[in-house]
């Protein structure tokens, strides 16, 4: 059971790694961009990691995911604002 | 394991790693270049991980995404500066080309012989009878080491030499870095966002560092993934425009420096007294004296990339010797 | 669990591989860098999925420090330098 709700949310998750790669392709501005960057990082890595600590069943091996996983949203998120004000000075400069 | 998977991960993993490389190398724009060799760096940690070797994808993370790449974009400076180097090509740029064409060829012919030997290196390395591989002799003797990771074990124990050596190798590039002047000016005084990340990062690195550091002597890491982390957190708070970053001042900040080659000594001569060999450690004290090494060398390590990324003397460094001078 | 493991493993690679494109292509350098910093994600979900086979746990100790040093290298991107005072 345990086994079934892991694969479920690792193949979740993946897809919604798919969705931010093929949203960062498709859409037209860097502004739009980082909108399907963070879904990736958020859902995609979230579920991703969830479905590997129930598959773990190690506490110690599900705490290091979580932190890896608060790790990835607290820094893609000043990332992605950083990395969108500094386009945006940019393109004010020029 | 199901190979369809498998195959597509290692296709793409070869494919992104070959492209990437090629076009960060064949990228016009310096700044383009080193965004690209960032990417890169960070693929090929997956790489190593591919290929189970845990020690060396920590070092690449570390050292080769986002350290090299913050030390090249500092580097390669603002986008104000790429118009006046522009301009200076241009005028050389007829002449350089006809020596250019040349040395091009004579380069590309000295690569294929390099990559050639390598190859037939490789081929012949698998040949040989499998009861004299390395890998063996060290498990072997893994148990005398003091550590139970393999690769720390061979870094400060069986190879010793070579990790002073390159220790050394280090403090001459910083002697080099001391003499380039006065470091590069500050950074801004940057915004709430940039604050509030480096208010986590740092700490968070500086407690990895300490981690991976004391990790090493029994799963993947060591002094050298350590320094380049520690050395990472230092660089984050430059960046946010903090004028103090965590190193010593002038003759405390000497001492950090010298001090990977200078423990790698201190043990090594005491041994010597003492009558043993060279960094010939006695087996029941060898994980201390490890882990007391690894502790130096962390510090240097995480010194000397700092002050690359400062780009020459911390500034209080120059006004000490101004005030001395008169 | 193994052919779940490569078949995550293979949609991962192509989610990196995507984002490859975008760092290849974007016009702006800020693209690059925000497609860079899905790349280090996906190598982030990369290693944890690897750090399942046996022994490898220190895969994750790895992507943490990826997922930590990515964040190091969009700071470096996006930090403004002062003008060198002439003193």
């Amino acid at each position: 059971m345990t086994e079934l709700v892991s694969s479920l949310m690792i193949v979740a998750g993946i897809g919604f790694y798919l969705a931010g790669s093929i949203g960062l392709l498709r859409l037209p501005d860097l502004y739009s961009r980082l909108h399907a960057l963070t879904k990736a990082d958020n859902l995609g890595l979230g579920l991703l990691a969830a479905g590997l600590a129930l598959h773990s069943q190690d506490l110690l091996v599900a705490m290091k995911l979580l932190l890896v996983w608060l790790a990835v949203l607290a820094a893609s998120a000043a990332s992605a604002h950083l990395i969108a004000r500094h386009a945006h000075r940019q393109e004010a400069g020029s | 394991m199901n190979t369809t998977g498998l195959l597509v991960f290692d296709g793409l993993l070869l494919i992104s790693i070959v492209s990437l490389a090629w076009s960060a190398l064949a990228s016009p724009d310096a700044r383009r270049s080193v965004i690209l060799f960032m990417a890169f760096g960070l693929v090929l940690a997956v790489a190593w991980g591919r290929l189970l070797a845990p020690d060396v994808a920590l070092a690449e993370a570390a050292i080769g995404a986002g350290l090299s790449g913050a030390l090249l974009l500092v580097a390669v400076g603002e986008q104000s500066n790429r118009a006046l180097q522009d301009n200076a090509l241009r005028v050389s740029e007829r002449n350089a080309l006809r020596v250019r064409a040349t040395l091009q060829w004579v380069i590309t012919i000295l690569c294929v012989a390099l990559a050639a030997t390598l190859a037939w290196a490789l081929v012949h390395a698998l040949d040989r009878a499998t009861n004299e591989r390395l890998a063996q002799i060290v498990s072997e003797n893994l148990a005398a080491s003091g550590v139970s990771n393999p690769v720390t074990a061979i870094l400060l124990n069986f190879r010793a030499y070579d990790t002073l050596l390159e220790l050394a190798v280090l403090l001459t590039a910083v002697l080099g870095i001391l003499a380039l002047g006065t470091a590069r000016p500050d950074y801004q005084r940057t915004g709430p966002v940039f604050d509030g990340l480096a208010r986590w990062l740092v700490p968070v690195l500086i407690l990895t560092a300490g981690y991976l550091l004391w990790v090493g002597a029994h799963a993947p890491g060591g002094a050298f993934q350590a320094g380049a982390t520690l050395a990472a957190a230092a660089v984050v708070l430059r960046l946010a425009g903090e004028r103090s970053i965590g190193l010593p001042q002038a003759g405390a900040l000497r001492v950090i420096l010298a001090a990977g080659v200078g423990m790698f000594l201190v043990v090594g001569l005491t041994l010597l007294l003492l009558g043993r060999p060279f960094l010939g450690y006695p087996p029941a004290w060898a994980g201390s004296l490890i882990l007391l090494i690894e502790s130096a060398a962390m510090l240097a390590i995480a010194a000397t990339l700092v002050l690359a990324f400062l780009g020459g003397r911390p500034p209080a460094i120059a006004v000490n010797e101004e005030n001395n001078r008169c | 669990m193994s052919e779940l493991l490569s078949v995550a493993v293979g949609g991962l690679m192509l989610s990196l591989f995507l984002g490859l494109l975008r760092v290849l292509r974007g016009p702006e350098a800020g693209d690059r860098m925000l497609a860079t910093q899905l790349i280090g994600t996906a190598g982030v979900g990369l290693l944890l999925l690897l750090s399942i086979l046996p022994e490898q746990q220190a895969l994750i100790d790895v992507a943490l420090i990826l997922a930590l040093l990515a964040a190091v290298a969009a700071a470096a991107f996006t930090g403004q330098q002062r003008e060198r005072r002439d003193d």
